[in-house]
């Protein structure tokens, strides 16, 4: 039995100079951040890119978009050569829809906060998830508005305070319930302190086909990051709980895991990529709906920050290909496939006359 | 007092009024008198006579009154006429108001039991035992109510003189291959005809005759046309929520698509139709289709654009194409979702916050609701931005008589978009940097293999390189060059279309739905007053310098729209302040279509004043 699942070729030991397409990790990078010095989101940004480079994805066919918010800001820290979108607040699920018909070859990635999220947002954000728009989405969720200085969002803890002491009375959405009960496909909650399942998580994810789900508590370092925050360093490091030790087997590489029968799920992705979940304590089947929403469900019961690939259904089909539409994307069709014959508006105004 | 049937009786000399009256049909929603109403206009329509027909329905599903409106002019005047010259009074709940509404010497043909007679004993009668003759047509309860109303197309068919063969053409073509309803309808109308004839003795002056006005023409309402202009057009991500008076546009729309548009082959679809949680989410969807490169468009009312309205700003600022068609309905608010209006002039131009303005196109035809269809996305494409097309339930939802589309002869105007190839050709790329001195940039899709091709869009401030700014220079640079795209703007959208009378001292401005009752108003003007006028109908804002010259070159406009506030009259002053003194205000508003005789007498009354 090997020590982690993740010991595998490529996963482990030093990162390559280039990845399989022959690009630099430099090649995946954004403009510097302008967020504060240590603030979470910074945390998952690296990881986004890492992520991307690993896997070897062309950075021109990725579209990265945001709404409003720190969060949102962060499209322009990563992935210098895809394109942006930093949208309106609330508003990034319908712009990902469009871009999603528009081009589905493209690898569309969404950043999204909790005040983007779940509050202005939750009607998109609640559509997209029923609609199954490939994507990755990610919530990087600190419970506080932080460009506006300092607000309560609709994700923080009942009872957690503000630096001025004023306490949360009002009961926290939990996306990631919210996700699963919606019929998302692929719902998982990770830690920007927790750089090694987040990469895992986000591979795994854009090898999912549909919307894949991610909230990250990823703590405000400036408004939200004292004791009595439930979404602080100190807080969710002591907190967490994971499910499972998660390890990513991309599609182009051999499967060179030795484990012992029985300890670890192995999940086979759309893309022929593999993610492997050992087991921590008790057995969890992320395959399972109603035993994902009892396990959220009861880790908020119990105050528990539990994270991991909370639900995952392969087969579940993406809005896109029920479609049916061309292979070539619709964006790149031309005149003689998007204007019919004459005779077909003949035929019209002969049914009209 | 001389009645207006009267008077047009004795000018003919003969008695008899051929091919130029309305008839008015009084139902309840829900009962199934839309398939009736379409047997009646399109059996006079199939006879060679113009007809135009016009629902006024309620915001309901079942249960209130609703009327319909048949207008036959041989003089092909298709605009609302006021007066009705022939009431069908199905429905109890308004009968005696809309017997009442009636011009003395008017027709009302109504259910014997009602008793109309005693409401009024100047118009003339025909009480017809409807009750009688559905029992005769059928031995089904359920079915009485549908086929009394075929019932009443036999009857007026008898009085009218409408051949017989035309209107069991029309049946056929209305349920068309359903041999057994067909035949049922056909039944009910051969009761009706031959208890009129047999019952009844004609004492009215209406009648049809046969003319060859309609050969070759169509019938068809606005928003069916303008899905067709957009499925030619090469639409290819539709994106709607459901909103009186625009549905059937994009309900149409996936009809056609779905006929023309899936390869017989393959079975696959050039298209993607999405029916979004609000209107919020339609135009991003839009958005997002467009800024990747597809022909995008959403089509709404006035609550659709109010929700829209921080996305449009942000199409505008980040300058993105796509579509917007607004079926205009009354506001403020909900107002009157099954009422006309055109009050979404200036909410439209202007739609956002911030210095915004949209190119809006203003359709004033079925022909054109096709057209501007075609020329919104070669507008869209070319100037990167959303572009506006202005219908209302009027145009859009009523059926009119047109002259068939012609297909499009040019081709798709896809805009300044850079392949990775002339990338690498030029060396570099800046997103909003104004290359041709036009004020149109060159923008380049998402996919695009090249590493100089991807650029940030943002909504907040940003550079020629698309990078954010906050500095001064760069937000005037930018909103002055989108100021000056838009004056390029200004010599590419459809021009107005103008009828220059030399002597006339007086011009007319109008736009969209209103131009069938000012052109018929021209006509009375002349005809009865001896005034001569010139007219421009305008068809898109921004304005051209066509516009200037009119105004110009007449002592009065008066400018004729369909809402309160005077909002093209106001938008042409705003531009105009010199010539603010020459323009005068024609304003119908109460959620009816505008008619002839409001516009004439209108004008009258303030030239009297001059």
């Amino acid at each position: 039995m090997v020590d982690s699942v993740t010991a595998t070729k490529g996963t482990a030991g030093p990162t390559p100079a280039t990845n399989r397409i022959g690009l630099t990790l430099a090649d995946y990078k954004g403009s510097p951040s302008t967020l504060c010095d240590g603030c979470g989101h910074d945390a998952i940004t690296s990881q986004i890119i890492k992520a991307f480079f690993e896997l070897g994805v062309e950075p021109h066919m990725v579209a990265k978009l945001s709404g409003i918010g720190c969060s949102s800001k962060t499209p322009a820290y990563f992935l210098n050569r895809a394109h942006g979108f930093n949208s309106t607040h609330g508003r990034m699920p319908s712009i990902a829809t469009g871009v999603g018909m528009a081009n589905s070859q493209l690898i569309q990635i969404g950043v999204s906060g909790d005040g983007d999220s779940a509050s202005i947002g939750m009607g998109q954000l609640v559509h997209i998830l029923r609609r199954n728009i490939p994507m990755v989405y990610v919530v990087e969720n600190n419970g506080v508005y932080g460009l506006t200085k300092g607000q309560f969002s609709a994700t923080a803890d009942l009872g957690s305070k503000l630096k001025s002491g004023v306490m949360n009375d009002l009961p926290p959405i939990d996306l990631c319930g919210l996700a699963v009960e919606l019929g998302c496909a692929f719902v998982a909650r990770s830690f920007a302190g927790d750089p090694k399942q987040l990469v895992s998580l986000l591979k795994a994810a854009i090898s999912h086909k549909g919307t894949a789900f991610l909230d990250v508590i990823s703590p405000c370092v400036t408004f939200n990051n004292h004791d009595g925050s439930t979404k602080s360093y100190k807080y969710a490091k002591e907190a967490e709980t994971p499910l499972h030790e998660i390890g990513y087997v991309p599609f182009f590489e051999q499967i060179a895991v030795d484990y012992e029968p029985g300890s670890v799920t192995e999940v086979k992705m759309h893309d022929g990529s593999h993610v492997f979940l050992k087991k921590l304590h008790g057995d969890y089947d992320p395959t399972d709906r109603l035993n994902a929403h009892t396990t959220i469900f009861k880790a908020n019961q119990d105050k528990q920050f539990l994270t991991g690939l909370l639900y995952i259904d392969e087969k579940k089909p993406d809005f896109t290909s029920q479609l049916n539409l061309t292979d070539q994307p619709l964006a790149l069709l031309k005149e003689d496939s998007l204007r019919p014959p004459k005779e077909a508006l003949d035929e019209i105004m002969q049914s009209l006359m | 007092m001389k009645t207006l049937a009267a008077e047009s009786a004795s000018k003919q000399g003969t008695g008899r009024i051929v091919n130029d009256f309305s008839i008015q049909v009084g139902t309840v929603n829900g009962s199934g008198s839309q398939s009736s109403n379409n047997v009646l206009m399109r059996s006079i329509f199939q006879m060679g006579i113009p007809v135009s027909g016009k629902n006024l329905f309620p915001s309901n599903i079942a249960g209130l009154p609703t009327w319909f409106t048949i207008r036959v002019s041989k003089d092909g005047y298709i605009a609302r006429k006021r007066e009705i010259d022939i009431l069908v009074a199905m429905n109890p709940q308004t009968a005696h108001d809309d017997v009442k509404s009636l011009q003395p010497g008017a027709v009302c043909i109504s259910p014997a039991e009602m008793k109309l007679d005693l409401v009024r004993s100047d118009v003339k009668h025909y009480q017809v035992p409807f009750g009688d003759l559905a029992a005769r047509a059928t031995d089904q309860i359920k079915l009485r109510k549908l086929l009394t109303n075929m019932i009443y197309v036999g009857v007026v068919g008898q009085l009218l003189e409408i051949d017989q063969a035309e209107i069991e053409t029309a049946i056929r073509k209305q349920f068309e291959g359903k041999v057994k309803v067909i035949d049922l309808n056909l039944n009910a109308v051969k009761i009706g005809r031959d208890w009129a004839k047999e019952s009844l003795k004609k004492e009215d002056p209406y009648y049809v005759e046969k003319m060859d006005k309609t050969a070759g023409k169509i019938i068809i309402d606005g928003n069916a046309a303008a899905a067709i202009g957009c499925m030619f057009a090469g639409a290819s991500v539709v994106t709607w929520y459901p909103i009186t008076p625009s549905s059937s546009l994009c309900e149409t729309l996936i009809d056609y698509l779905k006929q023309y548009r899936i390869d017989k082959k393959t079975g696959k679809a050039s298209f993607a139709v999405i029916q979004a949680e609000d209107e919020l989410a339609a135009v991003g969807m839009a958005l997002g289709a467009g800024w990747a490169g597809a022909r995008s468009m959403t089509s709404t009312s006035g609550p659709g654009i109010s929700l829209m309205a921080e996305f449009v700003g942000y199409g505008y600022f980040t300058e993105i194409p796509t579509v917007i068609f607004d079926i205009q309905r009354v506001g403020p608010s909900t107002g009157m979702p099954t009422r006309t209006s055109q009050a979404d002039l200036l909410p439209a131009y202007f739609l956002s916050h911030g210095d915004t303005k949209h190119i809006t196109l203003l359709p004033g035809s079925v022909e054109e609701c096709y057209e501007m269809a075609g020329a919104a996305f070669d507008l869209a494409d070319r100037f990167q931005t959303p572009v506006f097309v202005l219908s209302d339930l009027d145009l859009g939802m009523n059926n009119w008589m047109a002259d068939q589309f012609t297909y499009p002869e040019k081709p798709f105007d896809r805009g300044k978009v850079l392949t990775a190839e002339q990338i690498e050709k030029i060396g570099k790329f800046e997103r909003y940097r104004d290359v041709d001195g036009d004020g149109i940039c060159y923008r380049t899709l998402p996919g695009t293999n090249h590493p100089l091709a991807a650029y940030f869009t943002r909504g907040s401030g940003h550079n020629e390189k698309a990078g954010y700014t906050e500095r001064p220079e760069d937000y005037l640079n930018l909103m002055d060059r989108l100021n000056k795209k838009f004056d390029t703007a200004r010599s590419y959208v459809p021009k107005p279309a103008v009828d220059r009378n030399p002597t006339a001292k007086i011009g007319i401005v109008a736009f969209g739905s209103s131009h069938f009752a000012v052109e018929e108003s021209r006509d009375q003007l002349r005809d009865e007053e001896k005034v001569a006028t010139s007219y421009l109908r305008l068809r898109a804002l921004p304005f051209s310098d066509e516009l200037r010259k009119f105004v110009e070159t007449h002592d009065r406009v008066y400018v004729v729209e369909q809402n309160r506030d005077a909002q093209l009259r106001d938008l042409i002053r705003l531009e105009m302040p010199d010539l603010a003194m020459k323009l005068m205000s024609v304003k119908h508003y109460n959620g009816l279509p505008i008619d002839a005789r409001f516009v004439t007498d209108a004008i009258l009354e303030q030239e009297r004043k001059a």
